[in-house]
């Protein structure tokens, strides 16, 4: 016989006062772990369309001249033609701070080249970073080797080229080794070959006309990655695509923020509640209290008792709290982020603070009862038998 | 050899016009191993100083020490841990805890105890076995008769083996036949050296202390020794 089969005891002979105690603190914890599991899936939903969307950053050659060219119409004033960018110099942009949120790097360069009498973009690229870069590209052959090119699907129609065909590229003799699905961009009229024989085709050596970086940088802004490689660039201009999602990003911080609050609210409910509830069950418990107390109990002895009721039914809520969360946040991921719920995952740290909440909320809005209970005069207990 | 003194021991409720004495200055000294019965009309400060000597309740004034322990010059904790070694309570209404059973009820005392769980058992269940209920251990107090609930506070009372044994109007509940049981069983107790203080308003029941204190009004108006041959007598 010990303290804790005291309360063992107790809790079971008033199941409906723990029942109380247990949901008040269960719903508190299980709607955090609900808002704040949802978040998370929802951050890592964005990531993956991030990651699907590829390319988030942009680096151009610095320009006085306007863009001529507006929905895919040029009216001249190819501003790439003029400045170029080092390709020695990328390799600085491997040393920004945030260097390893960039999960690709697609040095490019363009230039105008005949093919069967007609003025074609060739465009050189990294086929390997192409691969994050475009996710997109469904290739009908296979990716080009040395002397190899890529045709999009409007300049294949246009050239009438099929795969394995030969096509000649300033005096240089080259094979289609695929050509690219319809993607609806420019990408379709365009001729792509390796970046460094693109160079050497267009005599542009060691030089590139544009770089798409994939960033996927969760925690930082965007800005902030523009900033760092403006800052190892200073002769190019960055910038950031991507609107859409940046600004679901922003809604995504409100959400949290919102998150966060109704969180805090429902901590301060659940603590009434288990305040409340508790010093009912101690003015419940006078009678018994006088006896421990007139037996020998001291006062820190009733604390514990009182304290460990709580600690217990609080484990309790805090576990139950996060699977009911884990649950709700599996059924409502679909309807919030318009994904299905295979994206919440088991989050040991939230699961961990979803206990420690909990016992802590309960612990902490249990010592006010605790003390009044150890206040008990024994002798007016006795008497009120 | 003095056990327990009480010296001129004061309890007012209130202050001013509302003012009520208790206890109005009681003075007496208890013998180890006595058996002492104090009687007194509803109101007269029996339970008032029943519950001061149990130390409950913090007197006014005066002094009380039991085996030279000064007992109200004690801490909160301290004085706990003097109820549970020195004392054993036996209530009038048993107080006992409903949702333990008969065997946890006894063992409660022992709680608080650094001893392990096979010893307290053992204990509880010899304290059960002393009041004839080692059979019905397992059971709540509510699934037992008011004599055997009573039996089960004076085990809980006896379990640590206190050297006293305050009792409440012990037989306040019972019917004739479980009143003299308690008493035959509170008699014997005090025959195997246990000191018993016992408020009680029937002079049968008083009839087998060896001594008895009668009180009036918060004052000790009578100490006389009586002769505790009230074996067979209805309280």
């Amino acid at each position: 016989m010990t303290l804790k089969d005291i309360v063992l005891r107790n809790i079971r002979r008033r199941k409906a006062k723990a029942g109380f105690v247990l949901a008040g603190l269960l719903i508190a914890v299980s709607t955090a772990v609900a808002l704040l599991g949802l978040i998370e899936a929802m951050n890592r939903d964005i990531q993956q369309k991030l990651e699907e969307y590829g390319a988030n950053i942009l680096i151009l050659p610095r320009t006085e001249n306007l863009s001529l060219t507006y929905g895919g119409l040029s009216l001249g004033g190819v501003s790439f033609e003029m400045q170029e960018i080092s390709q020695a110099d990328l390799v600085r942009v491997k040393a920004i701070k945030n260097a390893a949120n960039v999960a690709a790097m697609g040095p490019t360069v363009l230039g105008a080249v005949e093919v069967k009498e007609r003025k074609v973009l060739l465009a050189g690229v990294d086929f390997q970073a192409t691969e994050i870069l475009k996710p997109w590209w469904k290739i009908g052959g296979t990716v080009p080797s040395d002397f190899g090119v890529l045709l999009g699907s409007e300049a294949a129609s246009i050239l009438a080229l099929q795969t394995g065909d030969y096509l000649k590229v300033n005096g240089s003799k080259l094979q289609v080794a695929g050509i690219l699905a319809p993607t609806g961009s420019q990408d379709d009229q365009l001729v792509f070959a390796r970046l460094d024989t693109a160079q050497s085709l267009l005599h542009k050596e060691g030089r590139v006309s544009m770089v798409e970086v994939a960033a996927l940088c969760n925690a930082c802004p965007i800005e902030e990655m523009v900033r760092q490689i403006s800052g190892a660039l200073p002769d190019t201009k960055v910038m950031a695509i991507q609107q859409v999602v940046q600004t679901r990003m922003e809604t995504l911080d409100y959400f949290r923020k919102f998150s966060y609050g109704v969180t805090a609210v429902l901590v301060l409910v659940g603590s009434l509640v288990v305040l409340v509830t508790m010093m009912g069950s101690v003015r419940e418990r006078t009678s018994e209290i006088g006896i421990f107390r007139a037996i020998g109990f001291r006062r820190s002895h009733v604390i514990r008792i009182v304290l460990l009721e709580a600690g217990i039914i609080s484990a309790m809520a805090g576990i139950l709290g996060y699977l009911v969360g884990f649950g709700s946040t599996k059924l409502a991921l679909p309807f919030f982020a318009g994904s299905t719920g295979t994206g919440v995952i088991f989050d040991p740290a939230l699961a961990a603070g979803a206990f420690a909440a909990a016992v802590i909320m309960g612990l902490a809005s249990s010592v006010y009862p605790a003390l009044l209970a150890a206040r008990i005069d024994p002798t007016d207990a006795l008497r009120a038998l | 050899m003095t056990y327990i003194q009480v010296e001129n021991l004061i309890k007012q409720y209130g202050t001013g016009d509302a003012a009520v004495m208790a206890v109005g200055g009681m003075s007496f000294r208890i013998q180890m191993g006595e058996f002492v019965a104090v009687m007194g009309e509803s109101g007269s400060g029996k339970s008032t100083l029943l519950s001061m000597m149990g130390a409950l309740n913090t007197p006014t004034s005066g002094q009380y020490s039991v085996d030279g322990l000064e007992v109200y010059q004690l801490g909160q904790d301290k004085r706990a841990d003097f109820r549970r070694e020195f004392l054993g309570f036996v209530f009038q209404s048993f107080h006992l805890v409903p949702y333990l059973t008969i065997l946890e009820n006894v063992m409660l005392p022992l709680v608080t105890v650094k001893t392990n769980g096979r010893t307290k058992r053992s204990m509880a269940e010899e304290a059960l076995s002393r009041v004839g209920l080692d059979g019905k251990a397992h059971r709540l107090p509510s699934q037992v008769s008011g004599g055997e609930q009573e039996r089960v506070a004076i085990a809980r009372a006896i379990v640590n083996e206190p050297p006293i044994l305050l009792a409440d109007e012990p037989s306040g509940n019972l019917d004739t036949k479980t009143s003299r049981e308690v008493m035959d069983l509170l008699r014997s107790l005090n025959e195997e050296g246990m000191t018993i203080v016992m408020v009680t308003h029937s002079p049968e029941c008083a009839g087998y202390a060896r001594r008895l204190l009668r009180i009036s009004d918060g004052l000790l108006v009578e100490d006389i020794p009586i002769n505790g041959s009230a074996r067979n007598l209805e309280c």
